[in-house]
C-alpha cells in the first residue's frame, strides 16, 4: 500500500521527464538567487560601514525589516501586489526581487559581522602600506572577513537553495512544482517523494560538511 | 499626484482595510498558535533526539544522524506539500494546520538535535568524569551536569534557528491553512485589491519585528568567547 502510493516505478517512469526539467530549473534558479544575494549582501555590509550614522541607521533598519517579513509573504507581495501598481513580473522576475530583498539582507547581517571579527589593525596597517579604503577592503579586510564567516555564509546558502521551493508558489516549473504537476495527473505520491530524495542527494553533501564545520568550530572553543 | 493617489487606493484602501483586517487578526492568531505548537514539538523532539545520542549507541546514532540529515536538506515546503498531498494516496489524511505543524516540527526536531549535540559535545570530558567520580550514574551525570552547561551554550544559535523555522508558518498557506498569509491572499482575490497583502505585511513585521529584536539581544547576552 505505502509502496504502491509512495515508491511506485511506473509511476516514477512516467513522472522522470518532468522532475528532470524541474531539477534543471532548480538549479538555474539556484545560480540566480545566490549571486543576486550574495551582491545584495555585500551591498548592505559595506553600506554599514558608513561613518555616516544615518546610513547606517537604515541599513540596520532595512536588514531588520526584511528579516522579519517570511521569505513567501515577499514573495507573495511582488508577484501578486506590483500588479496592482502598473507593474508587471514575471515568475523569475518576481523570484529575483523577493530573493535579492530577504535574502540580500541574510547575507548582508553575515559579511558584516565577518568584517566587524577583522581586527581594526588589519585596516590601519593596510592603509599605512598605501593601499586605498577600496583595496585594504578589498584585498585585506574582506578576504578575512569571508573566512571567519564561512559556515554561516555555506549554511546561508543551503537555506536559499532550499528556498527556491518557494518559487512553486508563484508557477515557476522547478522541481517543487513540476513534482506537484505530475502528483496531480498521476493521484499518486511518488513523484514528491522522488522530488524529496532529489533534494536531499543535491543537498546532503552540504549539510554533512556543515556538521564538520560546526563540530570542528565548537571543539575550538 | 495622482500617482500617489492611485498607489494609495490600491495598496491603503481604507475600505478594504477595514473589511479585512478582522480576517488578517484572526489569521495572526492562527499563526501564533502553530508557531507555538511547533516551537513546543520541535524542541522537544530535538532534545529527545540529542539526549538518546549521547547514550551512543551505533546502530541507532546513525539512523538518527540519517533523520536528521534529512530533515536538514529537504526545504520544509516539500516536507508540507508531502504530508498534505502525498498521504492521501495512502489513505491518510491530515487537515493542512496538522501537515504544516508537524512538517516544521520535524525540521526544527532536525536542526535542534544537530544544536543541542554541538552543545553536549563542547562540555568537556572532564565535567563527566568528574561527576562520574563523584558515584553518579549516566543519568543524573548527563542530567544535573552535563546538559545545564550545554544548555548555556546552545541558547544563542537555538533561538535564531527557531525564529527562522517559526516564520515557515507562512507556507501553511500553500495547504489552505487560513493563518496570515492564506487570510490576505483570499482577500486579495475576493477584494482584487492588494491592501490584504499590506495588512498582512504590517501584521508580520508586528509579529517577527520583536522577535528579531529579541534574537540579536540574545546573540549579545549570550555570546560566548
Amino acid at each position: 500500500m505505502f509502496a504502491d502510493a509512495f515508491l511506485n516505478l511506473d509511476v516514477l517512469a512516467e513522472a522522470w521527464p518532468l522532475l528532470r526539467m524541474g531539477l534543471v530549473q532548480t538549479v538555474l534558479l539556484s545560480l540566480l538567487v545566490v549571486p543576486v544575494g550574495l551582491g545584495g549582501g555585500l551591498i548592505l555590509a559595506l553600506l554599514s560601514l558608513s561613518r555616516s550614522r544615518a546610513l547606517r541607521w537604515v541599513v540596520a533598519g532595512w536588514v531588520d525589516v526584511f528579516r522579519a517579513l517570511p521569505p513567501l509573504v515577499l514573495l507573495v507581495m511582488v508577484y501578486a501586489g506590483l500588479p496592482f501598481a502598473g507593474i508587471e513580473v514575471s515568475a523569475w522576475g518576481a523570484v529575483a526581487i523577493g530573493f535579492f530583498l530577504n535574502t540580500g539582507a541574510y547575507y548582508g547581517e553575515i559579511l558584516r559581522a565577518g568584517i566587524a571579527s577583522v581586527p581594526a589593525g588589519q585596516m590601519e596597517a593596510a592603509r599605512s602600506l598605501g593601499l586605498s579604503r577600496g583595496r585594504a577592503l578589498r584585498l585585506v579586510v574582506l578576504p578575512q572577513a569571508v573566512r571567519n564567516v564561512l559556515p554561516d555564509l555555506l549554511s546561508n546558502t543551503l537555506e536559499v537553495v532550499k528556498l527556491t521551493s518557494l518559487a512553486a508558489v508563484v508557477a515557476l516549473p522547478e522541481l517543487l512544482f513540476q513534482a506537484r504537476q505530475a502528483q496531480s495527473l498521476s493521484y499518486n505520491a511518488t513523484p514528491i517523494m522522488a522530488a524529496a530524495v532529489i533534494y536531499f542527494l543535491l543537498l546532503w553533501p552540504l549539510v554533512r560538511l556543515l556538521s564538520r564545520l560546526e563540530n570542528r568550530a565548537v571543539a575550538s572553543r | 499626484m495622482t500617482g500617489w493617489h492611485s498607489f494609495a487606493e490600491s495598496f491603503l484602501n481604507a475600505r478594504v482595510a477595514a473589511e479585512y483586517a478582522p480576517k488578517i487578526i484572526a489569521g495572526m492568531g492562527v499563526t501564533v498558535a502553530l508557531a507555538v505548537c511547533v516551537i513546543a514539538a520541535g524542541l522537544v523532539a530535538g532534545l529527545a533526539l540529542a539526549v538518546l545520542r549521547a547514550m551512543g549507541i551505533r546502530p541507532l546514532n546513525w539512523l538518527l544522524i540519517f533523520v536528521v540529515d534529512v530533515f536538514r536538506a529537504v526545504p520544509p515546503l516539500v516536507v508540507i506539500v508531502l504530508l498534505y498531498f502525498g498521504l492521501p494516496a495512502a489513505g491518510v489524511t491530515l487537515p493542512g494546520f496538522a501537515a504544516a505543524w508537524l512538517a516544521l516540527s520535524l525540521v526544527l526536531m532536525a536542526f535542534a538535535e544537530e544544536i543541542f549535540w554541538g552543545g553536549i559535545t563542547t562540555v568537556r570530558q572532564g565535567q563527566w568524569e568528574a561527576a562520574r567520580a563523584l558515584g553518579l550514574r549516566f543519568a543524573p551525570v548527563f542530567f544535573l551536569v552535563v546538559l545545564p552547561q550545554a544548555l548555556r551554550l546552545v541558547i544563542p544559535p537555538l533561538v535564531n534557528r527557531t525564529i527562522a523555522i517559526t516564520k515557515g508558518t507562512a507556507l501553511a498557506s500553500v495547504v489552505a491553512v487560513p493563518e496570515v498569509l492564506g487570510a490576505a491572499q483570499a482577500g486579495v482575490s475576493f477584494s482584487f485589491n492588494p491592501t490584504p497583502l499590506t495588512l498582512a505585511a504590517v501584521a508580520y513585521l508586528a509579529l517577527f519585528l520583536p522577535v528579531v529584536a529579541l534574537g540579536r539581544w540574545v546573540e549579545r547576552r549570550w555570546h560566548v568567547r
